[in-house]
């Protein structure tokens, strides 16, 4: 299995994890060729239905300056090498599936498998955006169900499926607030975002026509309140908050923080990235937040697909109902479902359809694994296991924000530094072990930042093996630096130039 | 137990040890965070809890209350397509190494998504005869919106012309996006079911940061874009144009045609509808516009040992690092729906995917004569791909003709009306490589009687 040539071992990573040794090891494993490499002229992996009607030569149907002077150079394989390439690349990732992936910030959960069977229906994978309503009853049950499971769960008033995304559904909220603005005739064009939060929020918040004010947190991790007074104005559209914030603390004063922006005539708008901490113990809606996104690759379960697609409904309270994008799923009274366009303060469509409906069916699936006592408990485990860790953890790696944390904590491995190990470092020594790292080197707040989330999907043993491990990479780098520095040695590439992949760009394999 | 559930291990002895190396006596202790006036009472008023089995059968229910086009003939596209998906896509895309993976942060243990992407970007240049293309966008429709403030950008002007034959919910969504970045849309009227060009040589001034067109368009019709490439180059704008993929393997691609931006929705190769669903936009670049490109974007490279790798790169555009001054705010991609793309092209090969274009081509030429036959007006003599315009006889609703046309086991076309005013009663209609010419013939004879 493990073809590692190195000087002291070639086996297991545990053993090569072992050894003192050199580290001038060359991995034998192959390189992957590409599809294209494979390519070989004659050979199909395809089958198409007959041509049963009379042909016409194309350039009679289209004129012939329009038709493509040279065929896309598209690789010519048969089906054993579909399979056995893709295959091949499938056993060169790593998800969920493969391992712990405590990816901070990710909830990088169990991804359900009847999730994947329900949303492959042929009720729900074979139907189109614009059958008649009456041909898509089940279909839209399903998301007026979600919706209101949606704002229940975060004590909102309403709730849109159409945001693509997290980053997507922040981007919706802030354009509803700007509506929201607008038709009070006023003009607000600042965003306040703590120095914690997530690169979307300000990107976002720019894409809507904002412009962002950051704020610094004060020494508990907390937004400091007298710098957020002092940047509040008549000019704040919103406040931006992930709460518990990245660095898994909850917000204790989120009452006052809200008061402050209301007062001030904003509105406050949740970062629901985190939402895993607090399903049932407290919602968005109670805390006095307006506006929320959540997204549902993560707190809902549904698998993150190796960056997409994800989903980000974003619920609102009742003063920004009429700006909601369009259209939303509604009830009548006979009881059938249709799509209400009719709303004409609505901010718009933001996205093709109704947002990524195969997603959704996902995640109304594990709702309903859970309902609403399960998905409580849900999170009081996310939250137990992540403090259990961070005690363990905790005298081997500077913990800058002690206490309780929520589903999430941070660390620093500032203190390692000293050896000339950095935090990267220690992430590409996990690999060896089988892990996937932590989120790292955010949020940018926190020195050297580890930032570990485990969820509630993981046992202790998983975790207590994660931790023994971060704990003999910390004595490691204390003992033998260079292993933590060499590493990783049992992967099919090992540390990559991305420098010059960035100065001199090879984007595509330029076949033709 | 009434704590257990399948998908966590908790068990009440790991919960005792681990409060005790925590060093708090309850659960409840973890939460003392949050003040009491916030914390939730009582049981959250959502859907209840099903065993498996009993979750398997509603989910069946609600999903056998849709027509599904396992038991419809659909003849129904208008921008999500029909088209047959090779068997062993699900089969690759289900392999769990794939799909529960996150975004490749780490490279060592990611090569497999990585050199997915490479070689979709790879695939979409390909297709699009364009230089550089990035890992995805969430659909065709926002990757247009995309563009637009994409070019904005570049150019530094704040007018967006746009065809009305460009998909009317793209359009929506570009009117969303322009609101947020103060930009103006103007648009541009159509003539024989193409854009009009007098009107776009009318609308482009020197203000014109892009026109933005697509190919074929909303009513099927392949544009003229060598002419509007030169109209909207003759004002240094630049020219954006939104594709159908499967369309390509037989149309010139609008990198040669001169695009500076070639978009569009990947959802004809391999991916299904999902009632609109995921899908995945994608997204490509004439090169002096490779960093201003939103999204991800993966490069190739070679590790410590000399091997070749893969990464993500020019990460300096991205919202991780560069915040509120981000060429987008865009965080993750359409990975899954990519890896789709990328198998449906790998299936299809060279000659497969012209094939699929051609029978495409050719089936809906058959349908388009076959309804002429029958009385039918064809209202635009614009050449088409795979979609055309029906007008309906004069009073009959399309609505209503699709309800009756459901009875008789058919997806019948969009209703143009609901977009476009000035159509209604027309019926844009789709025919894929899976309609037979029996079901052709049928739904022609059935669309007659109906409207008779």
């Amino acid at each position: 299995m493990n073809t590692t040539i190195n000087e002291s071992t070639t086996n297991a990573s545990e053993t090569t994890a072992g050894s003192a040794g050199g580290f001038k090891n060359v991995s034998t494993k192959p390189e992957k060729s590409l599809i294209f490499e494979l390519s070989k002229p004659g050979r199909v992996a395809y089958s198409l239905p007959p041509l049963d009607v009379p042909e016409v030569p194309a350039s009679e149907l289209i004129p012939a300056s329009m038709l493509r002077e040279i065929p896309a150079q598209l690789p010519e394989v048969y089906e054993v090498d579909v399979i056995r390439h893709y295959t091949e690349l499938s056993r060169r990732n790593f998800g969920v599936d493969n391992g712990f992936y405590p990816l901070g910030s990710c909830t990088m959960k169990y991804n359900p498998k009847i999730n994947e069977d329900t949303a492959r229906f042929a009720g729900f994978a074979k139907i189109h955006p614009y059958q008649p309503e009456e041909s898509i009853q089940g279909a839209l049950e399903l998301l007026y169900t979600l919706q209101n499971d949606l704002a229940a769960l975060t004590g909102m008033d309403q709730v849109t499926l159409q945001p693509a995304a997290g980053a997507h559904g922040e981007w919706t909220g802030l354009m509803m607030i700007r509506a929201y603005h607008e038709s009070r005739g006023e003009t607000r064009t600042k965003v306040i975002v703590p120095d914690s939060s997530h690169g979307t929020n300000p990107a976002s918040a720019t894409v809507a026509g904002f412009e962002t004010i950051t704020i610094k947190s004060d020494e508990r991790g907390m937004v400091d309140l007298d710098a957020l007074r002092a940047a509040v104005g008549s000019d704040t559209a919103a406040l931006m908050l992930t709460n518990p914030s990245t660095l898994g603390l909850f917000e204790e004063q989120i009452v006052e923080i809200a008061e402050i922006i209301h007062e001030a005539g904003g509105l406050l708008y949740y970062d629901g990235a985190n939402s895993n901490a607090i399903m049932g113990i407290t919602r968005p809606g109670d805390m006095g937040f307006d506006v929320v996104h959540l997204n549902l690759h993560k707190t809902m379960s549904t698998p993150h697909g190796g960056g997409g697609p994800g989903a980000g409904p974003v619920g609102v309270k009742a003063k920004l109902i009429p700006f909601l994008p369009k259209p939303i799923v509604a009830q009548r009274e006979d009881g059938t479902y249709y799509f209400d366009y009719d709303r004409p303060q609505s901010i718009g469509r933001v996205k093709a359809y109704y947002g990524n409906f195969g997603i959704l069916v996902r995640a109304y699936t594990y709702i309903r694994t859970y309902g609403p006592e399960g998905l409580r408990r849900v999170s009081e485990c996310a939250v137990l296991n992540a403090n259990y860790m961070m005690a363990r953890l905790a005298p081997h790696y500077e913990i800058p924000y002690p206490g309780v944390c929520k589903h999430e904590f941070v660390m620093s491995g500032r203190g390692l530094k000293a050896y000339g190990v950095r935090t990267l470092d220690v992430a590409k020594r996990l690999l060896d072990f089988g892990y996937h790292p932590p989120t790292i080197y955010f949020p940018l707040n926190v020195e050297e930042c580890i930032m570990i989330e485990p969820t509630e999907t993981e046992s202790k043993e998983t975790l207590d093996g994660f931790i023994d491990t971060m704990i003999r990479i910390a004595e490691e780098a204390r003992t033998n630096p260079e292993i933590v520095l060499n590493a990783p040695y049992d992967t099919v590439v090992r540390r990559l130039d991305e420098t010059t992949a960035a100065r001199k760009p090879v984007l595509n394999c330029a076949c033709s | 137990m009434a704590n257990l559930h399948r998908y966590i291990p908790m068990t009440e002895q790991d919960q005792a040890e681990m409060l005790a190396t925590i060093g708090v006596s309850s659960t409840e202790e973890l939460f003392r965070d949050i003040p009491e006036a916030i914390r939730y009472k009582g049981t959250m008023p959502m859907s209840s809890a099903l065993d498996e089995f009993s979750l398997l059968e509603h989910m069946k229910e609600l999903a056998g209350r849709n027509a599904d086009t396992d038991r419809y003939k659909s003849f129904l596209g208008a921008g999500i397509y029909d088209h047959h998906l090779p068997v062993v896509i699900n089969h690759m895309i289900s392999r769990s190494e794939f799909y529960t993976a996150y975004t490749p942060y780490q490279p060592e243990i990611s090569q497999g998504e990585l050199q997915a992407i490479f070689e979709f970007q790879s695939y979409i240049c390909e297709l699009t005869g364009m230089k550089v293309a990035n890992a995805s966008m969430y659909d065709g429709v926002t990757a247009l919106s995309e563009a637009g403030a994409l070019a904005a950008g570049a150019t530094k002007r704040k007018q967006l012309v746009v065809s009305r034959a460009v998909h009317p919910e793209a359009r929506q969504a570009l009117l969303t996006m322009a609101h947020g970045l103060n930009l103006e849309i103007v648009e541009v009227g159509c003539a024989n079911g193409v854009t009009d060009l007098d009107a776009l040589r009318a609308a482009v001034t020197t203000d014109t940061a892009a026109v933005l067109v697509q190919s074929p368009n909303f009513f099927g019709a392949v544009e003229d874009l060598a002419a509007i490439e030169l109209i909207i180059h003759g004002a240094k704008g630049l020219f954006v144009v939104s594709a159908n993929p499967m369309a390509l393997g037989l149309l010139e691609t609008p990198g040669k045609l001169g695009a500076d931006i070639c978009v569009g929705d990947a959802q004809p190769l391999g991916i299904s509808q999902s009632l609109g669903g995921p899908t995945c936009g994608f997204f490509a670049v004439a090169e002096p516009l490779m960093r201003r490109m939103p999204g991800r974007i993966v490069g190739q490279t070679t590790d410590i040992d000399g091997k070749r790798g893969f990464v993500l790169t020019l990460q300096a555009r991205e919202q991780h690092i560069r915040r509120e001054k981000a060429t987008s705010n865009i965080c993750s991609n359409q990975a899954l729906l990519a890896l789709c793309a990328s198998i449906y092209l790998s299936t299809m090969g060279k000659q497969g995917l012209i094939d699929a274009a051609n029978l495409n081509l050719q089936k809906a030429h058959y349908a388009a004569n076959e309804l002429k036959k029958r009385g039918f007006e064809l209202p635009f003599g614009s050449p088409f791909f795979n979609e055309f315009v029906v007008k309906l006889p004069e009073g009959v609703s399309v609505k209503e003709t699709n309800l009756k046309l459901l009875e008789s086991g058919f997806l019948g076309g969009y209703d143009l009306g609901i977009a476009y005013p000035e159509l209604a009663g027309h019926m844009l209609i789709a025919v894929t490589e899976k309609r037979t010419r029996t079901e052709i013939d049928s739904f022609a004879s059935r669309l007659g009687e109906v409207v008779a």
